[in-house]
């Protein structure tokens, strides 16, 4: 490993900073008096940011395409969380059919 | 912490139990993967602790592991977690105040922020949030550890497909939200913009210009 005290001020510094982030959202929150359609609007840039990942990290690794293994695994299980099917049941498919095709020789 | 138990149905925390579950097989692969790149098993334990935000760790390790400075590193890594910003904004008051504020803004996590939006009623967002998030945050550091321990024991991860849980995980948990036409228009636009700037811009910041779908909900109302 590189010069050690050069790591743990990278690392202290993700950590600050990630902690940062973290406050001064509901910081901010607490602050400004939002109206009901700005809440409303604030909700849906949460779900649109955690639609975002999941389309990321199911399709793509690094700045490349994942294989299709894990996006079919993934697209399995929200078809089965669309008919209201058990948590379980959709965590464990997603990782079931990925790790089928991939013993199948699917990447 | 008992009200949580008192607040929350079996079924919610049958799920959050789970999504820690997946949480620590993840830890397993990224303490194994960290010391496998040669860092000691400090460091692995101490992000696993301190930045508690498993995809910017993974890109830490990586990018200092092919050689990389490490404030560049952690840089990188900000670039990664700055979603963590808009999710507070996202969130009514389920952090707390004061002190427990400090303990309630740490683990805010994409799990963690996906519960809570997923129920109905403020107290109930409230247990969700607070047992999802102390989940995580003994999961995985405990994963971490033990992956670091045990290391290439563990062998290659991907074989038992655990890296479609994490996308699984929030994809079942938003998708109630989702059958909101207004806002699955906005979703959808958003993760369009991500993937397509994917190739070309450093991680984390396709993410953040996901953001931009959201003016599809904005122009919908204007015109309502």
């Amino acid at each position: 490993m590189k010069d050690t005290a050069l790591v743990l001020a990278g690392l202290l510094t993700l950590s600050a900073g990630t902690f940062a982030f973290r406050f001064s959202g509901p910081v901010l929150r607490q602050r400004v008096a939002f109206p009901p359609w700005a809440e409303r609007l604030l909700e849906a840039a949460a779900v649109v940011l955690l639609a975002a990942l999941v389309v990321t990290t199911a399709l793509t690794k690094g700045h490349g395409f994942a294989g299709l293994a894990r996006p079919a695994g993934v697209l399995v299980g929200g078809g089965l969380a669309w008919r209201k099917a058990p948590f379980l049941a959709v965590v464990l498919a997603a990782a079931a059919i990925t790790a089928v095709l991939r013993l199948l020789g699917v990447p | 912490m008992s009200s949580i138990y008192r607040t929350l149905t079996g079924g919610t925390l049958r799920d959050i139990a789970l999504a820690c579950l997946a949480v620590w097989f993840i830890g397993l692969s990224y303490g194994a993967i960290a010391t496998a790149s040669g860092f000691p098993l400090w460091v692995p334990a101490a992000q696993s602790v301190l930045v508690l935000a498993g995809a910017s760790e993974f890109l830490f390790i990586g990018i200092v592991a092919a050689g990389g400075n490490p404030i560049a590193a952690a840089l990188a890594g900000l670039l990664v977690n700055a979603r963590h910003l808009p999710y507070g904004l996202a969130l009514p008051d389920v952090t707390g105040r004061g002190w427990r504020r400090l303990l309630g803004s740490h683990v805010m996590n994409d799990e963690s922020v996906v519960f809570a939006l997923a129920q109905e009623d403020l107290p109930r967002k409230r247990a969700a949030y607070w047992a999802c998030g102390l989940g995580v945050l003994l999961c995985w550091p405990a994963g971490a550890i033990l992956g670091a321990l045990i290391g290439r024991a563990i062998g290659n991860t991907d074989a038992f497909g655990l890296d479609a849980m994490f996308p699984a995980v929030i994809l079942a948990l938003i998708m109630p939200a989702l059958r909101d036409r207004v806002t699955v228009r906005a979703a959808l636009a958003g993760a369009a913009i991500a993937l397509a700037t994917t190739p070309f811009l450093p991680a984390g910041l396709p993410v953040l210009l996901a953001l931009a779908g959201v003016a599809c909900t904005l122009s919908r109302r204007a015109t309502r």
